[in-house]
């Protein structure tokens, strides 16, 4: 299979690689999929309760180069946008900026659940909080 | 300098020996003829040079050049075998006995025959990836014509116990058939001693050219019959009809000459080195499984997990190295390797594996360059997995509530 330059791209330099811990009211984590499926993805985010500004987000993911570049590009994007604007990004985004083939779409979908879960925590968190 | 990329598939295919391409070259143009040309020297030599590769693959089995049809290749071979045997010996039985971790050509024409109305046992493996004689034992029935499972398997190396496989046949009166495209020429394979009535072989995993094969028949003890499944001109005593390929038999005799008598050597320097890239492995990288058991083993395969690592994203970080893997992201199907969930290996495990095939042309240098390699992107992509992390926190992956997809 060839890979697109971006898809390469983003797994040989992958943005924003890490954690945060987890149990901090201000950050939000999602994880999605399944080691038996071959893709597992962690994103977190970490938002500035005032203002509701993601400030930064980070992301592990077991999976293919696909899975990889899609979870990688989404915490490029999420950085700097509200919570509520995060909710925004579509896989279809994913799939045009990463040109992703076909049978590489399960990723980008596996990316936007990956960004709503870690939404749907954080919103969670803060709930409980108020 | 290393030259880059380095090829380690060769269970996929293997680059054709220039000794073997020496041997072909003059019956691309100066020798032509038709060896069924009965009425002129260019026929005569064209069967000259057949009936000397036919001795050469016979020699390498232990067989007569009486007892080898030449096919397109192993694909072929088991077709015909299958098929064949199926149809010829109906009136005896329609029970065949085939194992899990077969090839495609063998499982895919046993369902074939299954809609056709015979019945197949597919026996499960161990987790070694042997066939369970007792199982097998078990399977038999007076139905049961044929047992067909292969030498060696493709994905993990596993050699199977067919000696022990045929006597048992033996005993009950059943045929056996192995796929023998792994096996023969890497390893000693004896068709008398092994007690094998019917074997798939193929040139171009034994360093021979894509598109030749052959397929050894017994004609005494018992006298195996087929019912052709090509029909013309009555080629290959009737079992197989259509024009020879005089080169690419040519080839496939070739390369079976050479692999008799350098195989005890390579098969040293080929265990040596894949023992050694083993060894490196397992000292350098921990949560890394071996699939398939060492113990009975093709000299030349290692086939291996790196748990918490998905197989393509590996294969993407080492893009100068053609291995391959079991992944679902690698294959069509978007099914992980069949033959290591056969295993019990589990889908994850499935997933992050990878087999290494090293060759006749592979050098030490690039075994350790392949190792170091592969060590470093492992590492590399471990930081990136979070289930590496949750294994590193403690946590049982086993009792995580996962979002299957």
């Amino acid at each position: 299979m060839a890979y697109s330059n971006k898809v390469l791209d983003h797994y040989n330099n992958p943005r924003n690689v890490g954690s945060f811990d987890k149990t901090d009211p201000t950050v939000g984590t999602g994880m999605v999929g399944a080691p038996e499926c071959g893709d597992v993805m962690k994103l977190q985010v970490k938002v500035n309760p005032a203002t509701g500004v993601i400030e930064d987000a980070k992301f592990k993911t077991f999976g293919c180069g696909s899975a990889i570049a899609s979870s990688s590009l989404a915490t490029e994007w999420l950085r700097g946008k509200t919570v509520d604007q995060a909710l925004d990004i579509k896989n279809t985004d994913i799939v045009n900026e990463l040109s992703l083939p076909p049978v590489k779409i399960h990723c980008s979908v596996l990316a936007e659940d990956a960004i709503k879960a870690a939404i749907s925590d954080y919103k969670k968190k803060s709930a409980a909080q108020a | 300098m290393i030259k880059l990329p380095i090829y380690m598939d060769n269970h996929a295919t293997t680059p054709l020996d220039p000794r073997v391409f020496e041997a072909m070259r003059p019956y691309f143009t100066e020798v032509f003829g038709n060896a069924a040309s009965r009425n002129h020297s260019f026929g005569w030599q064209a069967e000259e040079a057949v009936e000397k590769a036919r001795k050469q693959i016979a020699e390498l089995i232990g067989a007569t050049a009486k007892e080898i049809v030449f096919t397109s290749g192993a694909t072929e071979s088991n077709n015909l075998a299958l098929k064949g045997v199926a149809e010829m010996y109906a009136e005896k039985g329609n029970h065949l006995i085939t194992a899990a971790t077969e090839h495609k050509a063998i499982l895919d024409t046993c369902k074939r025959l299954e809609k056709e109305g015979a019945r197949v046992t597919y026996l499960p493996v161990q987790t070694n990836g042997l066939v369970d004689l007792d199982q097998l034992r078990a399977a038999i029935t007076d139905k049961t014509i044929l047992i067909s499972i292969m030498y060696a398997n493709n994905e993990i190396g596993v050699v199977q116990h067919i000696r022990e496989i045929g006597k048992i046949a033996k005993e009950r009166g059943v045929l056996v058939h192995t796929d023998g495209t792994q096996a023969v020429g890497k390893i000693p394979v004896d068709v008398t001693k092994d007690n094998i009535d019917l074997m798939s072989i193929s040139a171009h995993k034994m360093y021979g050219p894509k598109g030749v094969g052959a397929l050894y028949v017994r004609r005494r003890n018992p006298r195996v019959q087929l019912t052709a499944q090509m029909d013309g001109g009555g080629h290959e005593r009737g079992m197989r009809s259509g024009t020879l390929n005089v080169t690419g038999i040519v080839g496939l005799g070739e390369a079976c000459a050479l692999a008799k008598a350098e195989m005890a050597e390579e098969s040293k320097r080929l265990s040596y080195l894949r023992d050694k890239m083993k060894d490196r492995l397992l000292a350098s990288l921990d949560e890394v499984y071996i699939n398939g058991t060492m113990e009975s083993r093709l000299p030349n395969n290692l086939n291996i997990s790196f748990a918490f690592v998905e197989g393509e994203s590996l294969l993407m970080g080492i893009n100068d190295i053609a291995v391959s893997s079991g992944s679902a992201c690698t294959s069509a199907t978007l099914e992980p390797s069949y033959v290591l969930k056969a295993l019990g290996a589990g889908d994850d495990l499935a997933h992050s594996s990878i087999r290494f095939g090293l060759g006749r042309f592979n050098t030490e240098e690039e075994a350790d360059y392949v190792t170091a390699k592969v060590i470093e992107v492992v590492k590399k992509l471990r930081e990136l997995s979070p289930l590496y992390e949750m294994h590193k926190e403690g946590i049982d992956l086993t009792k995580v509530q996962w979002t299957a997809h």
